[in-house]
C-alpha cells in the first residue's frame, strides 16, 4: 500500500516495509526532548522506572528555556533537578543558561535533528523539525521518561492532509500569515490526529524558516505532525549545521490523503489571530482598531534571525509608541550575537524595545512581559489562550513579526505596509 | 472499569493553559498542582470537585500545550474519567500514559448535562445517564492501549513486563 511521508519514516523506524493509518506501532527513536517544565516530571517518572542510564547519552536533550534564566526559587529547583540527572547520567546535549536558547530554534541550529529522523519532545511545538524533513512530535513527561529509558515510543500511524503550495508571497508575509491562514481555514482541531504534508511547487520560495514556522504551529491545528519533504534547501541548511548524514523520505505518489487542500501562496495576506483561539483569523485589512499595550517578538515560533531582522528592519530609525512596551527575544545565544554584530540591538534598543536573553518566558505567561487584567498584546507567539500570558482577562493577538513590529510603532495593529 | 460519578461539564477547546496555567508549572507536586485545577476556567472547580466526579466536555479537549501536569492535575483533583466530544491527541496520550480514564465519545458529551449522575463502563465502552436514562456507547480501547490502562499507566505497563 502507498505510503506518506510520515508514514514512510514511521515504517522505517518500526523495522517494517510498510505501515497503515491507524496501526499501532513501537517506533525507534532519534532524539528524546525535555525542557525545563516537562523534564522533572520525566525524571520523576525514571526514577520510578529504577532504571539505570538512558538509552542514549547522545540522544537525550534538555534545554532549560521555559522558566529560565530561573524566574523563581520553584523554577530554579526545577533546573537544579534537570542539570543534576543530565550530570549524572553523563547526558551530552543539556543545554543550561549561558549555552541555551528556545529548544525548537536551538536544536535545529546545533544539527541535532535532521531529515529522516523520529523526535519526541516533551514539549508540544517539538512538530517544528518537520520542516528539516522528519518526523517529530509532542509528547508528554511519561513518553519522555520512556523514550530516555528504552528509545522506543509508541504511535498509532497517522492519516495525512495534503497541503499544496503554489505561488510565492508578498513582501512582509511569512510563514507565519501561512500558517495562520491554514489554521483559519480548518480550525484548531482540523488537523485533529492526522499529519500536515506540505508539497507543491510554491515550497522552494520558502525559507527554511518560514518552514520551521509554519510546521511549529502544526499542533495549532491539532496535528500530529507537519512536514515538508527535504529539498536543497533543507538540506543544505542541514549540512551547514549538522555532521549527520539526512535521510529523504518522498511519499509515494499514489500515497491516499484525507483531504488536498490547495494554498496559493501570492494570495495570502498578513493575518492576525484574535482571542482567545488561534482560528480568530482575520486578515490585516479586517482587524480594524485594536490599540495594544505591549508586542513581544521571539518564541520558539518566530525567533529566528530573520524574523528579528524583519522586525528590525520594520523598527529602523523609528520609536515604539507611547503606553507600548515591545519586548525582543532572540530565540539562541547564536541568533543574539549575529543580531548583536549586525547592529539590529541597537535598532531596537534606539526605538525603545527592550532586549532579552533567551527564554520562551512570557509566551506562556512564565515571565518576562506578563499582562495586567484587560491589556492587550500582539505577539509573534504561538497560542492566544484565555490567560495564556497573564490575567484571565488579557487579550493576546498572534502575528508576524513583521505586523508586531509595525503595530510596536503604531500603538495598535498596524499593517506593516502602511508604516 | 465501571465509573459512577456526578458530572462537571465544560465546553470546547478546553486548552491546557486554563486546566492548569503555566504560572504554577514551576512544581512538580500533584496535591499543587490539582489545587490550581481548572482555575482560569472556573474558579470554583476546586470547591466543587469530588472524588469520583466525572468530566464531560466538547471537541479537542486538553488542547494546546503537552504538558502532563493537566492531566495530573486533573486526576489529582479527584475526577476519575474525563468524556469528551473528541480529545488532543497529546492530552489523549498522556492521559493514558498516567493512567486517567478517558472515553470519546461525541453523542454522550453533547447530551449529558452538569449534575448528571453517569456510569460508565470502559472495557466495554458503555456510557449511562442515570439522571435521563440515556446509554450510549462508543469504541472500546485497542487491546494494547487497555494493557496500558489496566496496568495504571505506561511505566507501571513497563515495569511489570507488559510492555517491551
Amino acid at each position: 500500500m502507498a505510503m506518506t511521508m510520515t508514514q514512510k519514516i514511521l515504517a522505517a523506524h518500526a523495522g517494517l516495509d510498510k505501515v497503515e493509518a491507524g496501526q499501532l506501532i513501537l517506533v525507534e527513536l532519534d532524539r528524546v526532548l525535555g525542557n525545563d517544565i516537562t523534564s522533572p516530571v520525566a525524571i520523576r517518572e525514571f526514577n520510578n522506572m529504577g532504571i539505570k542510564d538512558v538509552f542514549h547519552k547522545d540522544k537525550v536533550t534538555m534545554v532549560m528555556d521555559h522558566f529560565a534564566p530561573n524566574k523563581d526559587i520553584k523554577a530554579a529547583v526545577q533546573c537544579k533537578m534537570c542539570r543534576d540527572f543530565c550530570s549524572e547520567k553523563e547526558i551530552t546535549h543539556f543545554y543550561d543558561v549561558g549555552k541555551m536558547g528556545i529548544e525548537h530554534a536551538l536544536l535545529p541550529e546545533k544539527g541535532l535533528v535532521v531529515a529522516g529522523d523520529v523526535v519526541i519532545g516533551a514539549d508540544s511545538h517539538t512538530c517544528t523539525y518537520g520542516a528539516l524533513g522528519a518526523f517529530s512530535t509532542g509528547v508528554g513527561s511519561t513518553d519522555m521518561a520512556v523514550g530516555m529509558a528504552t528509545g522506543k515510543a509508541w504511535f498509532k500511524v497517522p492519516s495525512a492532509i495534503k497541503f499544496v503550495l503554489t505561488g510565492k508571497l508578498n513582501k512582509y508575509v511569512s510563514g507565519k500569515d501561512v500558517i495562520l491562514h491554514i489554521i483559519g481555514k480548518i480550525g484548531v482541531d482540523g488537523a485533529l490526529y492526522r499529519s500536515m504534508e506540505f508539497t507543491g511547487e510554491g515550497v522552494k520560495s520558502l525559507s527554511i524558516y518560514d518552514r520551521l514556522t509554519i510546521c511549529n504551529m502544526a499542533i495549532e491545528a491539532g496535528a500530529k505532525n507537519g512536514i515538508f519533504e527535504a529539498d536543497e534547501e533543507a538540506l543544505r541548511y542541514i549540512e551547514e549545521h549538522s555532521e549527520r548524514k539526512p535521510v529523504i523520505y518522498t511519499a509515494d505518489p499514489d500515497a491516499e490523503y484525507d483531504e488536498v487542500i490547495e494554498i496559493d501562496l501570492s494570495s495570502i495576506k498578513s493575518t492576525v489571530a484574535f482571542p482567545h483561539l488561534p482560528e480568530n483569523t482575520r486578515t490585516i485589512d479586517e482587524v480594524g482598531d485594536v490599540k495594544i499595550d505591549q508586542v513581544v517578538i521571539g518564541s520558539c515560533t518566530n525567533g529566528h534571525y530573520k524574523d528579528i531582522e524583519e522586525a528590525a528592519m520594520i523598527m529602523k530609525g523609528k520609536t515604539v509608541a507611547k503606553n507600548v512596551r515591545a519586548i525582543i527575544i532572540p530565540a539562541t545565544q547564536d541568533i543574539y550575537l549575529r543580531a548583536m554584530e549586525n547592529g539590529l540591538l541597537k535598532i531596537f534598543i534606539e526605538a525603545g524595545c527592550v532586549v532579552s536573553t533567551p527564554t520562551c518566558g512570557p509566551c506562556l505567561g512564565g515571565h518576562m512581559g506578563i499582562l495586567a487584567p484587560n491589556e492587550r498584546a500582539v505577539a509573534t507567539t504561538n497560542r492566544n489562550f484565555v490567560g495564556r500570558m497573564g490575567d484571565v482577562t488579557s487579550e493576546v493577538y498572534l502575528a508576524s513579526p513583521a505586523v508586531a513590529a509595525a503595530s510596536a510603532i503604531a500603538g495598535k495593529i498596524a499593517d506593516p505596509a502602511k508604516i | 472499569m465501571i465509573f459512577t460519578g456526578k458530572v462537571l461539564k465544560y465546553g470546547d477547546n478546553v486548552d491546557t493553559d486554563v486546566i492548569i496555567p503555566a504560572r504554577y508549572l514551576n512544581t512538580i507536586d500533584k496535591k499543587e498542582l490539582a489545587s490550581h485545577c481548572m482555575e482560569d476556567i472556573d474558579k470554583e472547580f476546586t470547591k466543587k470537585v469530588q472524588p469520583g466526579d466525572i468530566m464531560v466536555a466538547g471537541a479537542n479537549f486538553g488542547c494546546g500545550s503537552s504538558r502532563e501536569h493537566a492531566p495530573i492535575a486533573i486526576k489529582e483533583s479527584g475526577i476519575s474519567l474525563v468524556i469528551a466530544e473528541s480529545f488532543a491527541r497529546i492530552f489523549y496520550r498522556n492521559s493514558i500514559n498516567i493512567g486517567l480514564a478517558i472515553l470519546e465519545c461525541p453523542e454522550a458529551a453533547k447530551a449529558i448535562s452538569n449534575g448528571d449522575e453517569v456510569e460508565a463502563d470502559l472495557d466495554r465502552g458503555i456510557i449511562f445517564d442515570k439522571t435521563t436514562g440515556e446509554k450510549f456507547e462508543t469504541k472500546p480501547f485497542p487491546a494494547f492501549i487497555e494493557k496500558i490502562i489496566n496496568c495504571g499507566g505506561l511505566v507501571e505497563a513497563i515495569k511489570k513486563g507488559e510492555i517491551k
